[in-house]
């Protein structure tokens, strides 16, 4: 059995030919993981108990000939932005550094209940802010590739722990782009689904009509069988939708001849020349499948960043403010008042993003602000998605990159926090519009570094994207 | 600059943050050049148009609704268990009103 490369149908083969047992594999998995966590820091706690109850649970239902589950025995890692009873939950913040949820969130419940492991909760940026994992209050992930580079973020813990083999597959949280940019520098498959389509019970929140959970894999395959298993609409959760989840699966047929792909020209201008020229191959890869590529427009792009961190800032303004030494484990020591106590608190606990970015939320929802940026930022946002409606108007799927650069050092950007939220350009728009994107690799650069190319789709349309992406990838678009 | 000290320091005490002086000139900087990449947002005309609130796609318009059901909570004892300080079954807090 090979850790590092195994797939979730290489586990059920194994379960199925009693090559080795769910509670065998989980054991092996978690000593993997602890073994290597030294070199990238992916992990914030492992949940060896919670991990062995449930691979036992696995091998009962395998020895009474039960089915148990399309995921049985897989095991998964799980970003600290989502709360799983009695383990650790931090969020990357000193604020919940000893916080143990008193409930699971219904992506991690639906995930046990297919039969998936959950050794770890991953490293990320405190609350999901950031884009290169260096605002974990536990230090930063490293780049399983190049360990002096960033593993991207906000997601870095989950990606890194996938693209080493510590993990089979991941959940991460997107908001700007914290699945596809960490996916596309580390090297693997990582997507944010259509806004709706995963309960976001449980997800830590960070700016509510943005927020998406989703999964990372190795391969297409396996990250469209992760999402098969924790997509559909959540009583607990009144934003996830109630549109039908087909079997992804089924679509990953390598028939994409004669779909009609768009190439956004705004995507393709601030390219490193590495990045681009990866991109470019990809592209005539496409063709050769037999695709039609086009170019298309997306005008409002370049009013994206702006929008998004004006409407990101100010939903997370709000949603921070329940951190305030009241419920959740984390008191300053030194307050006289009520008033004081609020003040220290959150100004010892928060970290300097979070600041930077409660500070830029309150500001733009403050009195006499609001219409000149919140609502202004709204009503680009509308701009934005109507973009994308008139694209998909005449295109199948559009195709771009995920990141203009790939991996940068770590420590290069973090001074600088405009040329930071910059980075994100080609992945807050998916996210404002609420439509599923992809990030699948399309090779390396010289020095070693993986770049990712992203797929967008229509709303609730992630069987296309991931017929795509498949077919893509069994060209071995990959090894570029 | 955009933004003052004075409205920097302002704007911490509506976050109920509570800033060091260096935090407060960093953040009139960062604040600053941000709010300045802000001000292209002006440069597009969205008089005849709508904000969007959420992302809306195809549905009836109860489909986010679920049946308004008795469902047990999380208890007093749980929904304690992270809190700081408690007591009697309430958080505690420090003094809010002198007597």
């Amino acid at each position: 059995m090979d850790i590092v490369s195994l797939t979730i149908d290489q586990v059920q083969d194994g379960l199925r030919a009693r090559r080795f047992s769910a509670v065998e594999l989980a054991t092996a998995a978690l000593e993997f993981a602890r073994d290597e966590n030294p070199k990238t820091n992916a992990y914030l706690s492992f949940s060896e108990e919670r991990a062995l109850d449930a691979a036992r649970h696995v091998d009962e239902k395998l020895a009474r000939g039960e089915d148990a589950g399309p995921i049985a025995g897989v095991p998964v890692a799980v970003k600290d932005v989502i709360v799983t009873k009695g383990v650790r939950t931090t969020c990357g913040s000193k604020l919940l550094a000893n916080y143990i949820p008193p409930f699971d969130a219904t992506a991690v419940e639906r995930l046990e209940a297919a039969g998936g492991i959950i050794i770890g909760k991953t490293n990320c940026d405190e609350f999901a802010m950031g884009s290169s994992n260096e605002n974990s209050a536990f230090g930063p992930v490293r780049n399983p590739h190049a360990l002096d580079r960033v593993p991207g973020g906000s997601s870095g813990g989950s990606a890194a722990a996938v693209a080493q083999g510590t993990a089979v597959v991941a959940l991460g949280s997107d908001t700007g782009g914290s699945i596809r940019q960490p996916a596309s520098f580390c090297g693997v498959v990582g997507v944010t689904p259509t806004y709706g389509r995963v309960s976001r019970y449980g997800l830590t929140a960070f700016a509510s009509s943005l927020d998406h959970i989703g999964p990372f894999g190795r391969s297409v395959r396996d990250a469209a069988l992760l999402l098969n298993v924790i997509a559909g609409r959540d009583p607990l959760d009144s934003t996830s939708a109630e549109a039908p989840v087909p079997d992804y699966l089924t679509h990953l047929d390598g028939k994409v001849k004669g779909l009609k792909l768009g190439l956004p020209r705004e995507y393709l201008r601030d390219l490193t020349s590495e990045s681009g020229n990866l991109i470019g191959k990809a592209i005539e890869t496409l063709k050769k499948l037999g695709c039609d590529v086009r170019d298309i427009t997306l005008p409002t792009t370049d009013y994206a960043i702006a929008c998004y961190y004006v409407i990101a800032t100010a939903e997370a303004s709000s949603n921070l403010a329940r951190y305030d030494g009241v419920r959740y484990t984390f008191r300053s020591s030194s307050s006289e008042n009520l008033n004081d106590m609020y003040r220290n608190t959150r100004g010892e606990g928060f970290g300097a993003e979070c600041k930077r970015r409660i500070m830029l939320g309150t500001y733009v929802l403050s009195a006499g602000y609001y219409d000149a940026y919140y609502l202004k930022a709204q009503k680009v946002r509308g701009l934005i998605a109507r973009d994308f409606s008139n694209a998909f108007a005449k295109v199948d799927a559009i195709v771009a990159p995920v990141s203009p650069f790939p991996a940068f050092k770590i420590g290069e950007k973090i001074g600088d926090p405009m040329a930071m939220y910059l980075s994100d350009i080609y992945t807050i728009t998916g996210d404002l519009a609420g439509i599923p994107c992809m990030s699948v690799p399309c090779g390396k650069t010289t020095g070693g570094l993986p770049v990712g190319m992203q797929i967008l789709a229509k709303h609730f349309d992630e069987a296309r994207m991931f017929r795509l992406a498949d077919a893509f990838e069994r060209t071995g678009g990959a090894q570029n | 600059m955009k933004i003052t000290e004075e409205q920097v320091r302002y704007v911490a005490d509506l976050a109920n943050l509570k800033l060091t002086d260096d935090e407060v000139r960093k953040f009139q900087a960062d604040l600053n050049e941000i709010l300045v990449h802000f001000d292209r947002l002006n440069e597009i005309e969205t008089s005849q148009f709508d904000p969007m609130a959420q992302v809306l796609y195809e549905a009836e318009e109860t489909a986010t609704l679920r049946p308004d059901r008795e469902r047990p909570g999380l208890g007093n004892e749980l929904a304690l268990a992270n809190a700081p300080l408690a007591s009697s079954g309430y958080f505690k807090v420090p003094e809010v009103i002198k007597r």
